[in-house]
């Protein structure tokens, strides 16, 4: 039964990392109704031009802040030049263009920091440690408290601010926003810098998990299950997907695995989002579409 | 009655300048004239109706005014600054909102939210503020609150304060729009088809509450409506398009006798 346990909260706390970048989407989606394919991109862009300055001499926290400050002149860059001169066109339109930013987001990455894999020290230790006799991953514990604090922010930030109302408001009429005198440039900026911000602390514990290289960019793969399952549209959802994910794909590596042959880590939450988008295609936590008929 | 007058606008009012202006404004998209060098003026505190056909360019004016549209020529004067354009923004800031011809609401939000985004242009406070509670922000939020609650008494929503707007009835949902452009706290109110698709109970209530609006608000109206008993019994004022063109500009009375109105709409040839 500690068996059973030590591999359930192991799959919890792995999950609490798919959870962070697929916090990212959700802020995006809320936005603007859209799948931003470009998240993962900026995951990686942050990450590498955080651990480049680090390389470079540059103090921690001025690295961070540094980066920040990157990731905002981004929001900024991708507002003025994709979502301005797209407004007003369809879900589909703005996905296609996030998809052909993801690749200029990379390309600009490697570009200006190269392409080589970086190793990240964020300076804890990865020792794992006994409560109950199940072992713990001190650096997952971090990862979790990390998580829960991003989400006590960002939960602050969009309900109890004007800018929370705004989003919504812009994501379900652009127009009528617009009418009531929300300014829609500075919402967007806003949304894709807090994405950003989200982008470079996954980027972070990511990065230190499995070195800052091309395929932190691929993690929006193991997001869209999370997604799914949590609901797009919810921050809470993504860390419940995230929770349910990570839980899942462990206990059936460890329990099916032997059955039916390893490797279903890599697959199984990809089944588990399909079967909740047969039963409960709004996810967990996603609003329902409302239609009157 | 005199024929001719129709191009005078009613005499009490005159001496006061308008609180609207438009002068020669044309719009084209693409090179398909949707407004010709239409000029009319709007008083303060009056209930302003635009009227036409189908297609006649009714919104299409609505869109100038607050800004959606830039039209290629004229002049949009209001409260005495001309401007060549507005944005919607600008226009919010000025004092201008407005409804939509098919409901604009944030549907995945409840009533109470709606009208609480009405008022995004009375707040200050930055969002430091409101994040902390301190400073501005507590104080706002509170007289915000009050505002929108005394809106959702007046326009009879008690009843769904919190309820999703996509989930009400038509009738209400329109109700509900009616209140987010009042939450502004307007000095022009501009209303497109507020009336659309309800039945004569429905709309005799939306008038009434037109009518409170602009008695005890003070509030200036500019609205779009084809029932036609209606909009002369609501307005003061009346402004006849058709194609794009005005034909006719008035008192509901003399409105009423003007042939090109009447050819109008009845189909006699021009």
């Amino acid at each position: 039964m500690n068996f059973f346990f030590e591999v359930l909260v192991g799959g919890l706390l792995a999950g609490v990392m798919y959870s962070l970048v697929a916090i990212g989407f959700v802020l995006i989606y809320k936005a603007s109704g859209v799948f931003n394919f470009a998240q993962g991109a900026m995951v990686l862009f942050a990450a590498l031009t955080f651990v480049s300055l680090l390389e470079r001499g540059v103090p921690f926290w001025l690295c961070f802040l540094m980066t920040l400050a990157v990731m905002i002149v981004l929001a900024l860059g991708i507002e003025r030049w994709v979502l301005a001169p797209l407004a007003n066109r369809s879900p589909i339109t703005l996905f296609m263009a996030t998809l052909g930013l993801s690749y200029v987001i990379e390309g600009l990455a490697q570009l200006l920091w190269g392409a080589q894999v970086h190793g990240l020290e964020l300076g804890i230790k990865d020792e794992p440690f006994i409560i109950g006799g199940i072992f713990l991953s001190q650096f997952d514990l971090f990862a979790a408290g990390i998580a829960l604090s991003l989400v006590i922010i960002l939960s602050i930030f969009f309900n109890k601010t004007q800018i929370g109302l705004s989003l919504r408001a812009v994501a379900d009429d652009t127009l009528a926003a617009l009418a009531v005198g929300i300014r829609l440039p500075k919402v967007w900026v806003i949304v894709w810098s807090v994405a950003g911000f989200v982008g470079l602390v996954a980027g972070l514990l990511w990065g230190a998990r499995v070195g800052v290289q091309f395929s932190l960019s691929l993690i929006v793969l193991k997001a869209l299950p999370v997604l799914i399952i949590g609901g797009f549209t919810s921050i809470e959802g993504a860390i419940v997907g995230g929770l349910i994910v990570g839980a899942s794909e462990k206990l059936a590596e460890v329990y099916l695995g032997s059955v039916i042959g390893g490797g279903i880590e890599n697959w199984f939450p990809y089944v588990l989002a399909l079967g909740f988008l047969l039963i409960r295609p709004a996810g967990l936590f996603g609003e329902q579409a409302i239609e009157r008929v | 009655m005199d024929l001719g007058s129709t191009e005078l606008t009613s005499t009490a009012h005159t001496l006061l300048p308008p609180l609207l202006k438009l002068e020669n404004i044309s719009l084209a998209f693409k090179g398909v004239k949707a407004i010709t060098d239409i000029s009319f003026e709007v008083q303060a505190k009056r209930i302003t109706a635009l009227i036409g056909p189908n297609g006649a360019g009714k919104s299409s004016l609505l869109n100038v005014i607050n800004g959606v549209y830039q039209p290629q020529a004229g002049t949009i004067t209001f409260k005495q600054i001309p401007h060549k354009q507005m944005t919607p923004r600008y226009a919010a800031q000025q004092g201008i909102a407005r409804t939509f011809q098919n409901i604009a609401l944030f549907k995945g939000m409840s009533v109470l939210d709606n009208l609480l985004t009405g008022r995004t242009l009375k707040r200050h406070s930055t969002w430091l503020e409101q994040a902390f509670r301190v400073g501005r922000a507590p104080r706002e939020d509170r007289s915000n609150r009050e505002y929108v609650e005394q809106l959702i008494d007046f326009l009879d929503l008690t009843a769904w304060r919190k309820t999703l707007v996509g989930t009400l009835p038509y009738g209400i949902q329109k109700r509900v729009e009616l209140g987010r452009a009042l939450a502004a706290e307007p000095t022009l109110l501009l209303l497109d088809e507020p009336m659309a698709g309800m039945n004569a109970q429905e709309k005799q209530e939306m008038s009434e509450f037109i009518r409170a609006i602009n008695r005890e608000f003070g509030t200036t109206i500019v609205l779009i409506e084809h029932d036609l008993s209606v909009v002369m019994s609501l307005s003061n004022h009346l402004v006849v398009l058709d194609y794009g063109k005005k034909i006719g500009d008035g008192s509901p009375e003399e409105v009423r006798h003007n042939p090109e109105v009447i050819a109008a709409y009845l189909g006699t040839r021009h």
